[in-house]
């Protein structure tokens, strides 16, 4: 039977058999014998499809879309024969340069589509580009063949969730390694095992989306390295997978490498989340170059101030239109690909109160952008975490609107754990909020404990190691004379600046890393990360460290043998939260007395059971979580006594009675040299005197009743 | 240098040798070769690949085609892939597909 013919040419155009295409989906999509063409523009009087041999530099041929191919403000073209492999394409856009109106068309340059799915350009990571090529980020079409052998998200509820923040080059680029790929996606997957072992369970990647690491690079005129935009807070293409990242990049074959990484994941039990920017673009403001929007439809993709200059909110040069009913459209249709072709588990979005701006930039209160990620069908399973703040301004910890999906980067949990542990005083109420979730943000609306993602160190500061060596900031490897980063870091060096040889400096800060480690593990809330922290990654104290491709920022795993004692001491508090569903209540706890226990959910403790000292000289806390009431009651679980003490000297706590038939063991003690630092859950020995115990200064202790 | 390739059908068995590079411009070679073995109904296809010096995405784009065509009761096998052309379809995750082996072992593939 011969094959029906559906779709058939009716136009010539430059030697091409064409037709009007279909306006949706926007962009390339192959179609029976052909590809169709979709892309938006209002404001264009002309457009063209751009067609290239991979990799030339001048065209191919160049296809004008026919009055009749516009249905609305969308020009639409299915082009037959073209060999897909082979070619590349953009779009040549004609209209009016009038920035005052907010026009920028430039009928010079060619345009990356930017729903682009495969970006050409960047193959290989660090690779010096041409500068002087007129088209440097070269959309190519993409295939959907890839088999996903039944792969389906792990499904992890966000409570369970342990999230690990991490690089995908830094993460495998040092040689110490030991991968084949190293820093790409290929080379995290040989890393799977490691993290299983540790026992995470959702990596957040920083930005995959492909971006340029050669956007604004420069040379440091002191130290003669080229600085990079290595963490790639700068999307190029929002469809398009960083293919610099790919082993395979230099073929083409990212999004198979990418899709192979998750599906490796899936595998082991580990969900898949990307740190997206959608706040602003690499076109950066008016003096940018013209990549895609600013030559598409300026107007409708910027915010633009009324004399057509470019806000910017987000600190990089341009802000995103995001509540324009365009924009939006695209920001959904990007996420919900990546949720439906990456298998993609979840969305840190990076500066996320730029998406709730008006057209002018003014806050909103029902941001329509926020309410439709929200609702969306096809993200209903997705996890949505917002960095609810913006570099204009607006801070929304704890306010940031919710629609009870959303979820927030805690800055005061990072904040006043930081300040704890460093011995601050008059902590202690701010503190034991914190561990609980922080029900003074997240109690109020009915948003509960997991709408608290908690961390003590992310990727923007300090790491966890440089957080306990370094006072301040030394970021001079950055160029600015140390004038970048924040100056807010509540760190403390344990009395020496950086590194240091003298044996109770460093006793101290591995205790006090452990201290962090335990006090963020065992909060209610969603536990994040940051990779490398585990064996004390150091960045030598730069606490911005976004621009260096060297090994200020790729994990050296060596340090994984010199720290083995917090490696491990890691890897068992993360397998006692695992083991506690105390730990990981879905709502506030209160003080709610159980009958069956006769204990409240949580009581709160000094060195005197029952009282604690929420004085404005404490530093010290410690809680009671009644086990019997683990989840409302609905899941046996131990009772856990958790003491904090910040104080330098050593303190005597009285301990509050066990519950019935149970006995007192020390799950950890971080006053102990290990290994008697921590056990393994279910193996913790019989605290010997039970109703008190001396804590070591500036130490953690774990208790566990039965 | 362009890709020269043959199909030897026997004991239910397709062989497909290719041997030179295996680009967008020589990639329909082998798929009508996949079609052919495709159209004989056999419980195996072997990809003799010794001499296969280089491939591209367009040619791991046909393993991925011969095995949706073939269908999942059809072996798929890469025999003796150099270690650049292997790495590739390990990378990618094409090897989740296919079986990789070293040399043909009929005692395997003809089983």
């Amino acid at each position: 039977m011969d094959t029906r013919i559906d779709v058939y040419p009716t136009h010539e155009i430059a030697g091409y058999p064409v037709r009007a295409g279909r306006p949706l989906p926007f962009g390339a999509t192959l179609v029976p014998g052909g590809v169709n063409f979709s892309i938006f523009s209002r404001h264009a009087t002309a457009c063209s499809l751009v067609l290239f041999e991979k990799g030339a530099t001048e065209p191919l041929a160049e296809l004008p879309f026919p009055a009749e191919f516009r249905i609305g403000d969308v020009f639409c073209m299915i082009v037959f024969g073209l060999d897909v492999e082979e070619i590349e394409y953009g779009y040549r856009m004609d209209g009016p340069f009038d920035p005052a109106r907010g026009h920028r068309f430039d009928k010079t340059k060619i345009l990356s589509d930017p729903h682009a799915r495969l970006l050409a350009g960047r193959n290989v990571w660090g690779a010096e580009p041409d500068w002087s090529a007129p088209y440097p980020h070269r959309a190519r079409i993409a295939f959907d063949d890839f088999d996903w052998q039944g792969d389906r998200s792990p499904g992890i509820p966000l409570e369970d969730l342990v999230i690990y923040e991490l690089h995908v080059r830094s993460f495998t680029q040092h040689p110490s390694s030991e991968v084949k790929n190293r820093g790409t996606y290929a080379g995290l997957a040989e890393k799977i095992p490691y993290l299983k072992e540790l026992g995470v369970n959702c990596v957040e990647l920083m930005p995959i989306f492909e971006f340029d690491e050669f956007e604004n690079s420069r040379v440091n005129q002191e130290t003669g390295e080229r600085l990079l935009n290595y963490w790639g807070y700068s999307t190029v293409g929002f469809f398009a997978p960083k293919a610099g990242f790919a082993a395979t990049g230099r073929l083409g074959m990212q999004m198979d490498e990418l899709k192979t990484l998750v599906r490796q994941l899936h595998e082991a039990g580990i969900e898949v989340m990307l740190d997206v920017v959608f706040n602003h673009t690499a076109e950066g403001n008016e003096n940018g170059p013209y990549i895609s929007f600013r030559g598409l439809d300026n107007q409708a993709y910027y915010i633009l101030t009324p004399e057509g200059y470019y806000y910017n909110f987000s600190g990089c040069g341009n802000t995103l239109n995001c509540n324009n009913p365009v924009v939006r459209a695209f920001v959904l249709d990007c996420l919900r690909y990546w949720a439906a072709e990456y298998h993609i588990d979840g969305f840190r979005f990076d500066l996320a109160s730029i998406l709730g701006r008006d057209l002018q930039g003014a806050p909103l209160a029902n941001p329509p952008l926020l309410e439709s990620l929200a609702y969306d069908p096809i993200l209903s399973k997705c996890k949505l975490v917002a960095e609810a703040w913006d570099a204009g301004g607006l801070y929304q910890v704890g306010s940031f609107p919710a629609y009870g999906r959303w979820a927030e980067w805690n800055g005061r949990f990072r904040d006043d754990i930081r300040k704890f542990l460093k011995g601050d005083t008059g902590l202690a109420g701010a503190v034991a909020t914190r561990v609980l979730g922080s029900a003074d943000l997240y109690g109020w609306n009915q948003r509960g404990p997991t709408a608290s993602i908690n961390f003590v160190t992310c990727h923007d500061g300090f790491t966890l190691h440089d957080l306990v060596a370094y006072n301040g900031k030394h970021n001079e490897a950055n160029g600015e004379q140390n004038r970048d980063g924040s100056n807010d870091n509540e760190s403390w060096n344990c009395g020496w600046e950086g590194e240091s040889s003298d044996e109770g400096v460093l006793t101290l800060r591995r205790r006090q890393m452990k201290n962090a480690i335990a006090m963020l593990l065992v909060s209610n809330g969603v536990p994040m990360l940051l990779a490398g922290d585990e064996f004390a990654r150091t960045q030598y104290g730069n606490n911005n460290n976004y621009c260096h491709d060297t090994e200020l920022s790729w994990i050296d795993w060596n340090r994984q043998k010199a720290f083995p004692d917090l490696h491990r001491f890691v890897q068992k508090m993360i397998a006692f939260r695992r083991a506690h569903p105390v730990l990981r209540p879905t709502r506030h706890l209160t003080g709610e007395v159980s009958s069956a226990s006769g204990l409240p959910q949580v009581s709160f403790h000094g060195t005197r059971a029952w009282q604690a000292d929420f004085s404005p000289q404490s530093r010290v806390l410690a809680y009671l979580l009644d086990g019997a009431q683990a989840k409302g009651g609905t899941v046996p679980d131990a009772t856990l006594y958790i003491a904090f003490n910040m104080y330098w000297e050593p303190l005597t706590f009285e301990l509050p009675f066990p519950p019935a038939t149970t006995r007192w063991h020390v799950f950890a003690n971080t006053g102990c040299p290990s290994p008697d630092d921590i056990f393994a859950p279910g193996e913790e020995p019989e605290l010997p005197q039970q109703d008190a115990i001396l804590v070591g200064g500036r130490s953690v202790l774990i208790l566990v009743a039965r | 240098m362009a890709l020269t390739s043959s199909l030897e059908i026997g004991n239910n068995v397709a062989k497909i040798t290719l041997a030179g590079r295996l680009d967008a411009s020589t990639a329909q070679q082998f798929r009508d070769l996949v079609d052919q073995a495709a159209a004989k109904k056999v419980k195996a296809v072997a990809l003799l690949l010794t001499n296969l010096e280089y491939m591209a995405s367009a040619g791991l784009r046909v393993i991925v085609f011969a095995r949706q065509k073939m269908g999942a009761a059809v072996k798929l096998y890469v025999v003796g892939s150099q270690p650049v052309v292997q790495e590739t379809i390990e990378v990618s995750g094409f090897s989740q597909a296919v079986t990789l082996m070293p040399a043909y072992d009929a005692a395997t593939i003809e089983k």
